[in-house]
This record gives C-alpha cells, structure tokens and sequence, in this order.
C-alpha cells in the first residue's frame, strides 16, 4: 500500500533516504511548473525548486505534520517564489515556445505542447495563444498569481491555499474572483475568438478547412 | 455571488452554494455571461505548456544536500553561530579592557608602606624642625566660623546678658 505523504516524510526524518527521493519524484515536475509560471524562467524555477527540497530535507528532524505535506512544500515554494519575484533578481522574461530548456545534456528542445497531430498553423497559433495566457497570468500581482496557479494547477483544496497564502478562505475566494476577472478582461479578445468558434458548425480554421 | 462562483464552476461548491449560484445565473445575464467566460478561461488555462525539470535536477540537488552536510562537519563543534559570536566578543573584550592603562587605587596607595628615601624627605622637612613656625601656626584660627559655632556664640552671649 502506498504511504501517504506525511508517512513519507516521517520516514525520511527516521533516516530513510529512499522515502525522501519518493517525494522529489512526485513533486519535483509540480513545484518546477509552478515555479516556473511564477517567474518565468526555467533556470530560476529549477533553482528554487532545488531550494524547497534542500529545505524539506533541512527541517526533516524537526518535522511534525501539523499540516499536509503539500501546504508545508508549497508555503516554501510560494514564499521562495513572491521573494524572487519581488526581489527582481532575475529578468523577468518574454515566453518563447522556443525557450530551451537546458536538460543537462547540451540538448536543447522546446517546452511541450499538448497537441494532437496539429498542422503548422496549429502550432503556431497554439504558440501566440500560450503567450497571451503567460503574459496575462504574468501580469497579475503576485499573491493572485500564486493563487490562481496552486487553484487551477496544483488543484489544492482552499483551505490548503489559504494556508499557503496566509490568508482566510474567503479572502482567497475574493482573491481568485479578482484574478480571473482580470485575467478575462485582458484576454476577452482570445476567449471571444475561442467561444465563436466552439458555437460555428466548422472547426478552428474556418469554413474552408 | 463573487466570492461563490469560482467554487460553483470548479465543482466544490456545497450544494447549498451551488443551489444558490445556479439560481442566481438563472435570472442575471451579466452574471451567466461571466461564468461563461470563466468556463472558457480555465480551458484556455488547461493547454498551458508543462515544462520537464532538467535531466541534472536530481543530481544538482545531490550535490547540494551533500555539500551543506559537509560544511556542517566541518562547523559542527560549534555549537552555534550566536554562541560563537558571543564567546568572541567576549574575549574580545576582555583582551582590550585588559591592555587599557591602570588607574591609580587610592586604597592600595594608602596602604603602600613608604620607602626609605620617601620617609626620609618627610623626616627632614626643615619646617617640622622649626618650632616657632609650628608654635605660631594655628590653622584653626584661621578657618572662618562655621554656622553652629555662631549660633552657639549667640546662645552664649544672650545667657550672659
């Protein structure tokens, strides 16, 4: 039977070495992702994702599950993250598609996309249309930022984000109201493009595709 | 019905909430057109590009844990920073109030038994060999009355009278 978290981490601060690598596989991808949507850069993500771990595994004598797992990880990660940001350590930087990301082995390939067999039109449309989204989300104040990205991709429970954003949970509903209204202010032109065409009888490119 | 709405569209609204909500978009276009941009938005937001972390990840992270152990080895008998820093300040002060000059110790001087050049000099003073000087001087005339000492000579001069 899989162990939970927490037994995971208990684990770890009884010494077992192997429980702590479980969590680094099971969060490692997570934290990076949020991380990198927060600032924006792959590097800096990978750097202060390494960062939350060599914490975890700094504290792990002293841990006591007062909270889950993932509020502990991704309180570090947020507060990691809202100091860089606001810090302004690192250029923040326009997201390309065809922004490496360095994999250690002086291969340099583009940032996944899901796709299902698209054409050369598709991609690049998928291309412009991420951007948007990245640079609205980029656009927010950092606390809706980190609220909309643990909401909508880390899918915690509200109480957990509220934890994590140190605030009430309807503070952070009124949080997430804000941010989405923004985020569909400044994307409306998108989201009205994407709504007209979900309701025409053709597909994406128009009638004559 | 802002605070509800987030949670009625992502499905963890209580059904008394999403009860509510579903009424209220019932009769509020401005409302039923927000939800459905909303709708629309957290799809866009699903097809957000995943990044992988980097091949190196797990071995940089290694090479950190490893590296903080050791500089712990090496730091590890003492048994704090602040301790530390206390201990040193404390030498520290001690080794600058000890290379600051004496001051002289009135006591330890009163104490001193003079030498013998020293009793000497005062042996010889010509003027404690000189009785008349000593027999003239009566210092005591010369210090000017003190407050009790004119009351008293005002008491006695009434009694007299």
């Amino acid at each position: 039977m899989a162990r939970s978290d927490v037994q995971l981490m208990l684990d770890v601060k009884a010494g077992d070495e192997r429980s702590f690598e479980l969590l680094l596989r099971k969060y490692r991808a997570p934290l990076v992702n949020f991380l990198y949507r927060m600032v924006r850069d792959s590097a800096v993500a990978e750097d202060l994702a390494q960062e939350v771990f060599l914490r975890v595994y700094r504290a792990r004598k002293d841990y006591a599950p007062s909270a889950k797992f993932t509020t502990w990880m991704f309180r570090i990660a947020t507060n990691l993250a809202l100091n860089s940001v606001r810090d302004n350590r690192y250029r923040q930087s326009e997201v390309s598609m065809d922004q490496a990301v360095n994999d250690g082995d002086d291969e340099r390939r583009a940032m996944e996309v899901p796709d299902h067999t698209p054409t050369v039109e598709q991609v690049l449309v998928a291309r412009s249309r991420s951007e948007m989204i990245l640079r609205a989300i980029d656009s927010l104040p950092e606390k809706q930022r980190a609220a909309v990205l643990l909401h909508k991709y880390q899918e915690l429970d509200y109480d957990e984000i509220a934890r994590i954003l140190d605030c009430s949970e309807s503070a952070l509903k009124s949080l997430l109201f804000r941010a989405y209204e923004t985020l569909r202010t400044v994307l409306a032109p998108m989201l009205n493009a994407e709504k007209v065409s979900s309701h025409a009888p053709w597909g994406v490119g128009g009638p004559y595709e | 019905m802002e605070d509800k709405l987030v949670e009625y569209l992502d499905g963890r609204a209580n059904p008394v909430a999403r009860r509510a909500v579903a009424d209220h978009l019932a009769v509020c276009s401005n409302c039923r057109d927000r939800a459905d941009d909303f709708r629309t938005l957290f799809g866009a937001l699903d097809d957000l590009p995943v990044i992988s972390p980097s091949t190196a990840f797990d071995a940089s992270l290694r090479g950190r844990i490893a590296a903080e152990a050791a500089s712990r080895d090496f730091l590890g008998w003492i048994p704090s920073p602040r301790l530390a820093f206390a201990v040193t300040a404390l030498i520290a002060m001690s080794v600058w109030l000890s290379s600051m000059p004496r001051t002289a110790n009135t006591d330890s001087a009163m104490n001193r038994v003079p030498t013998e050049a020293e009793f000497s000099m005062i042996r010889d003073l010509p003027v404690l060999e000189n009785y008349e000087v000593i027999s003239k001087f009566d210092a005591l005339s010369e210090l000017p009355a003190s407050a009790d000492d004119v009351a008293a000579a005002e008491v006695k001069n009434e009694s007299s009278e």
